[in-house]
C-alpha cells in the first residue's frame, strides 16, 4: 500500500472549504493530545480553551476586541500574498501606525482640542503604516532586495523606536517612571460600543474593511491584477500590469491597514502608548490570512477563531494551570495543518495497492 | 492492421500490450510495437496521441501500468534511463538538456560515466563527430551554438555510448530543411550499420522519405503498422487524425494601406542569452498575411515582445500602428490602437493556467473591450466573449467557464486566437498559431486568420512551420540571428530558398535589396 498525490484537473471547490475545517479539526485533536501529555484531562482542556470563552458575554466581547486587529492586518496581508508578494513585517507597520497616531494624542494631551483629534489620529496611523510598509517595497523595486527579509527586520526597528519614545520623550511625567505615555484624552479615544465590555467602534471599521476588500478582490480590475500577478507573472505582463507598481500598492495597502489597526488598538482597548501593545498580532495575522484562504470573509472567521485561542489560552492558564505559551504552540500547529491541508485543493490523495505502485513510481 | 515485415527476423525491442494510466486517463492503451535492427521505424501521431509516453517507457523514464518490454526476446524491466542505456538504448529529446554556460565537451562528459577522463572524452567526441559528419567544436560554449548544433551534441552524446537503438523525439522540429537533410544522411548511415532508429514525428513527407516502417498512434491506441512509402500523405493523415482534414479556403484579397510599419528596429536583449534585434524593417498592409519564418531562437521571441509592447523602451517612430507612432507605448496602449497579440506560449503567457476562461478573456480585453466599468469588472461582458469564442471557433470544454488548463491544447489555442479575433483588431500579431495543436484545430485557426485578413486586418504570423506559412501567407520573410531578410512573395518562393535563408546563407548580400523591397 502506498499513498500518492495526484494533481487534480481543476481546483476542487469542496476541498477549498473543507481544507481549513479539516485543519481546525486536526488541530483540536493534536491539542487534546498535548493536554494529555501535560497531564490534564483533554476534554476539560478543550472545553476551557475553545468553549468556555463562548459562553460568557465579557469573553465574547474580548474575542471581538482581539479579532479586530487580526482581521484588519490579515486582510491587508492577503492582498500581498495573493500577488505572491511577501510582507512579513505587519507587526512593525502596526507599531509605527500606533506611534504615528499617538503623536497627535500626546501633542494634544490636556489641551481643549475638539473631536477632530481621533479621526486625525486614525489618518496619521494609516499613513504611518503605509509609509513604513513602502520602505521594503521601494527596496525591492529599486534594488531587488528580498522583501521577506527587509520587512521582517523593520519590525525590530519599529519595536525599538517605539520603546525609545515611550521611555524617553513621550513618557508620562506623572507615570511613576513606567514606560508609557499619559492616558489619552476622551477626544483621542475610540468609543466603546457596548457598556460593560471593551467592544469598541474599531470592530465596525474591521467589518467595513472586510466588505471593501471583498468588493476589491472579487469585482474590480485591481483585484484581478493582484490575482493575475500572483498566479502567472508572465501573463500579467502580457496583460499590461506592472509587478513593480503592484509591489508598491500592496505594501502600502497592507501597511496602511496594519497601521490603522495599530492606532485603533492604542486609542481603544489600551488607551495609551506602551511597549507591549501587541501580543504578536502582526505575525498571528499571517496565520489568519492563510487559514482564511486569503479571502476576506474567510479571514473574518479565521480571525475570530485565532482570537478565541488567545482568550482560551488566558482562561486555561487560570483554570487548569497550563502555560500561556501553549497558545503559540496551538497557533503554530494550526498553521502547519492549514498549509498541509491546502495541498488537497490542488492534489488528491489515493491509496495504491502494490500492483499499481510501479505504475506510479515515476509519474 | 497489417505487418509488412517478415516474421523470421528477431525484433530488437518489443513492446507488448503497453498500458499507461494517469488517473482516469489512458495515455497508452494496449500498444504493441516491434523495432527490428537496421530499420528506421516511425512513430506517427498527433500531439497527445501517446508517442512521448510510449518512448519514455521504452527509455525507462516511466513505468508502464501494464504490459512488458522485451529486449532481444528477453523480458526486461527498465528502472531508469541508465538501465536502458546499458542495454544499448539511446535517446535524443525534443527539449535538449544542455548547460548553456558549459562547453560542448563538458556537456557530453556530464552525461557519460565518471570513470573516463575528460581528455579521453574530448578525443572520442571529436572522433565520433567526424566519423558521422556532425561537425562540433568541443571547446565552444553551448550558448554560442545554433539549435541544430545543439542537437548534434545530443546525437553525438548518444552515439558515443554505441547504442543499438536510438530514439529521436521530433528531431526536425527545430531544423531548417537543409539541416534536416543532413540529419537524414546520418540516420541512414546508422541504419546501414545495423542500428535501429525509432523516429517520432508528425511530418508525413519526411516519414515517407526516411522510414521503413511506421506505427501510427491515435488517442493512446495503436491504429496500424505499415510501410509509409506505400501510403500517401493523405492516407497517413487519415490514420493519424481519424477523418478528413479540411483544407483552408484562401480567398483573393485586396491589400490596403500599411497598418503596421516597423522601421530600423534594433533592440538589445533583456538577458545574456537573448538575441539582439538588428535593424528590422517591414510593413504589413490591411488584408495581408505576412509570415516570418525562421528556426527558433533567432530573435522571434524578442521581436514579438517588441511588437506587443511587453518590451517598450524604443524610440517612438520604430513601430507605427495605423499611422500613429507606438514604439514607446505599452501593450495596453497598443491594444487601444486596435492591435491584438497572441503569444507563443498558450499556458502561462497567453493565459493564466489556473484562472477561468472568463478571467482569461479579461486578461487581454480589459484595456479596450468594455469589460471594465469605472474599475469594476463586468462579468457579463467577460462571459459573453467566452460564449462567442466557444461558438465561433468550436472551443470544446466540459463546462461554460472552466479553468484554462483544463482545456486541451487545440481548444485552448482556438480560444486565445478567438479571443483576439473577436476584438476585431486592425493588426494581429500571432506567434506559432498552431504549434502542437491537432490538425482539426489547426485548420480552424488558419481559416480564422485568412478570414480576418479578408476583413481588412493586417496579420503578422511568426511561425517555424513552413507548411503553415505557405498555406496562408502572402509574403514571407526569414529571421536569422536577429535580422530579417527581404520579404518574398509566398507564391514565387521555394522551400529551398527559404531553407537557405533560415540557415543564414545569402542574408548579407541581400541587405540593400531588403530596404528597397520594404519600401515598395
Amino acid at each position: 500500500m502506498q499513498l500518492v498525490l495526484e494533481r487534480r484537473a481543476e481546483r476542487s471547490n469542496f476541498a477549498t472549504i473543507a481544507s481549513p475545517l479539516a485543519a481546525i479539526a486536526l488541530t483540536l485533536v493534536t491539542t487534546a493530545v498535548l493536554f494529555a501529555i501535560l497531564g490534564k484531562n483533554p476534554f476539560v482542556g478543550l472545553e476551557v480553551y475553545f468553549l468556555d470563552p463562548l459562553t460568557d458575554p465579557y469573553s465574547l466581547g474580548e474575542i471581538l476586541v482581539k479579532a479586530t486587529p487580526l482581521v484588519m492586518i490579515a486582510v491587508g496581508l492577503s492582498f500581498c500574498y495573493i500577488a505572491n508578494i511577501w510582507n512579513i513585517g505587519a507587526e512593525g507597520q502596526f507599531l509605527i501606525g500606533a506611534v504615528a497616531g499617538s503623536w497627535l494624542a500626546v501633542r494634544t494631551n490636556g489641551t481643549d482640542a475638539g473631536p477632530w483629534v481621533l479621526p486625525a489620529m486614525l489618518v496619521l496611523g494609516t499613513l504611518g503604516g503605509a509609509l513604513y510598509g513602502l520602505i521594503p517595497a521601494i527596496c525591492k523595486v529599486r534594488f531587488g532586495a528580498s522583501e521577506i527579509l527587509t520587512s521582517l527586520m523593520l519590525v525590530y526597528v519599529a519595536n525599538f523606536g517605539m520603546d525609545y519614545l515611550v521611555r524617553g520623550p513621550w513618557r508620562d511625567p506623572h507615570g511613576l517612571n513606567f514606560p508609557t505615555t499619559a492616558d489619552f484624552d476622551p477626544v483621542a479615544t475610540v468609543p466603546v460600543l457596548i457598556d460593560g465590555t471593551r467592544v469598541h467602534a474599531g470592530v465596525l471599521i474591521a467589518l467595513l474593511v472586510v466588505i471593501l476588500a471583498s468588493v476589491v478582490l472579487g469585482r474590480t480590475l485591481m483585484g484581478f491584477e493582484m490575482r493575475l500577478v500572483g498566479a502567472a507573472p508572465k501573463a500579467a505582463r502580457f496583460s499590461g500590469f506592472s509587478t513593480d507598481r503592484l509591489v508598491l500598492v500592496t505594501f502600502a495597502v497592507s501597511g496602511a491597514l496594519a497601521g490603522l489597526a495599530g492606532i485603533i488598538e492604542v486609542a481603544g482597548p489600551v488607551g495609551h502608548l506602551q511597549p507591549d501593545i501587541s501580543p504578536g498580532y502582526g505575525f498571528t495575522a499571517i496565520i489568519v490570512a492563510f487559514l482564511g484562504r486569503l479571502n476576506p470573509i474567510g479571514i473574518l472567521i479565521a480571525g475570530l477563531f485565532l482570537a478565541l485561542t488567545f482568550i482560551g489560552g488566558e482562561n486555561a492558564e487560570i483554570m487548569i494551570k497550563v502555560p500561556l505559551d501553549l497558545t503559540k504552540v496551538i497557533q503554530g500547529i494550526l498553521l502547519f495543518y492549514v498549509l498541509a491541508c491546502d495541498s488537497m485543493i490542488v492534489y488528491r490523495a489515493r491509496l495504491l495497492h502494490t500492483a499499481q505502485k510501479a505504475a506510479h513510481a515515476d509519474a | 492492421m497489417h505487418d509488412v515485415r517478415s516474421a523470421s527476423r528477431e525484433p530488437l525491442l518489443q513492446a507488448v500490450g503497453i498500458v499507461k494510466r494517469y488517473g482516469d486517463f489512458l495515455a497508452n492503451d494496449d500498444i504493441d510495437l516491434d523495432v527490428f535492427p537496421g530499420e528506421i521505424h516511425a512513430l506517427l501521431g498527433e500531439n497527445g496521441a501517446g508517442k512521448s509516453t510510449l518512448v519514455k517507457i521504452m527509455y525507462g523514464l516511466i513505468q508502464p501500468s501494464a504490459g512488458e518490454l522485451r529486449w532481444l526476446g528477453r523480458t526486461v524491466v527498465l528502472d531508469g534511463p541508465s538501465e536502458a542505456r546499458s542495454l544499448g538504448i539511446g535517446m535524443v529529446f525534443q527539449h535538449f538538456s544542455l548547460f548553456e554556460n558549459l562547453t560542448v565537451a563538458e556537456n557530453v562528459a556530464l552525461g557519460l560515466s565518471a570513470a573516463e577522463s575528460f581528455t579521453s572524452i574530448s578525443k572520442r567526441l571529436q572522433e565520433t563527430a567526424e566519423a558521422y559528419g556532425l561537425p562540433l567544436e568541443p571547446r565552444r560554449e553551448v550558448w554560442r551554438l545554433s539549435v541544430g548544433e545543439r542537437q548534434r551534441i545530443e546525437i553525438v552524446r548518444a552515439l558515443m555510448q554505441n547504442p543499438k537503438l536510438l530514439i529521436l523525439d521530433e528531431p526536425t522540429a527545430v531544423l531548417t530543411p537543409q539541416e534536416a537533410d543532413q540529419l537524414f544522411v546520418v540516420l541512414n548511415r546508422l541504419k546501414e550499420e545495423g542500428r535501429a532508429i525509432l523516429y517520432i514525428s508528425h511530418k508525413l513527407e519526411e516519414v515517407k522519405r526516411l522510414c521503413d516502417t511506421a506505427t501510427i498512434l491515435r488517442g493512446g491506441k495503436k491504429i496500424a503498422t505499415c510501410d509509409p512509402r506505400r501510403e500517401t500523405a493523405a492516407s497517413l493523415a487519415r490514420m493519424m487524425v481519424g477523418g478528413q482534414v479540411g483544407e483552408v479556403r484562401v480567398s483573393s484579397r485586396a491589400f490596403s494601406q500599411p497598418r503596421i510599419v516597423v522601421r530600423n528596429l534594433s533592440l538589445s536583449p533583456a538577458d545574456d542569452h537573448g538575441t539582439r534585434l538588428d535593424d528590422i524593417s517591414f510593413e504589413v498592409r490591411g488584408g495581408e498575411i505576412f509570415g516570418i519564418a525562421g528556426v527558433a531562437g533567432n530573435g522571434q521571441d524578442e521581436l514579438f515582445a517588441a511588437l506587443s509592447g511587453e518590451r517598450a523602451s524604443l524610440t517612438s517612430p520604430t513601430i507605427v500602428i495605423d499611422g500613429k507612432p507606438a514604439g514607446r507605448l505599452g501593450v495596453n496602449a497598443r491594444r487601444r490602437m486596435g492591435a491584438a497579440f497572441v503569444a507563443e506560449e498558450r499556458l502561462g503567457h497567453c493565459t493564466a493556467p489556473r484562472m477561468k476562461l472568463s478571467e482569461n478573456a479579461l486578461l487581454t480585453g480589459h484595456a479596450a473591450s468594455g469589460m471594465v466599468s469605472r474599475g469594476f469588472v463586468v462579468k457579463r461582458a467577460m462571459l459573453a466573449i467566452v460564449d462567442r469564442a466557444t461558438e465561433s471557433f468550436d472551443v470544446r470544454k466540459a463546462r461554460r467557464d472552466p479553468e484554462a488548463m483544463s482545456l486541451s491544447g487545440g481548444n485552448l489555442q482556438k480560444f486565445v486566437v478567438g479571443r483576439e479575433i473577436l476584438r476585431d483588431p486592425g493588426v494581429l500579431v500571432v506567434a506559432q498559431p498552431t504549434w502542437g495543436v491537432d490538425a482539426g484545430a489547426a485548420a480552424t485557426i488558419r481559416q480564422a486568420l485568412v478570414d480576418l485578413a479578408a476583413h481588412g486586418t493586417a496579420v503578422l504570423v511568426i511561425s517555424q512551420d513552413l507548411d503553415e506559412l505557405f498555406e496562408i501567407a502572402d509574403r514571407i520573410a526569414v529571421m536569422f540571428r536577429g535580422r530579417l531578410s527581404a520579404p518574398l512573395g509566398a507564391a514565387g518562393v521555394t522551400r529551398e530558398k527559404l531553407g537557405l535563408l533560415m540557415g543564414g546563407a545569402g542574408a548579407e548580400p541581400e541587405k540593400p535589396e531588403a530596404s528597397r523591397a520594404v519600401g515598395a
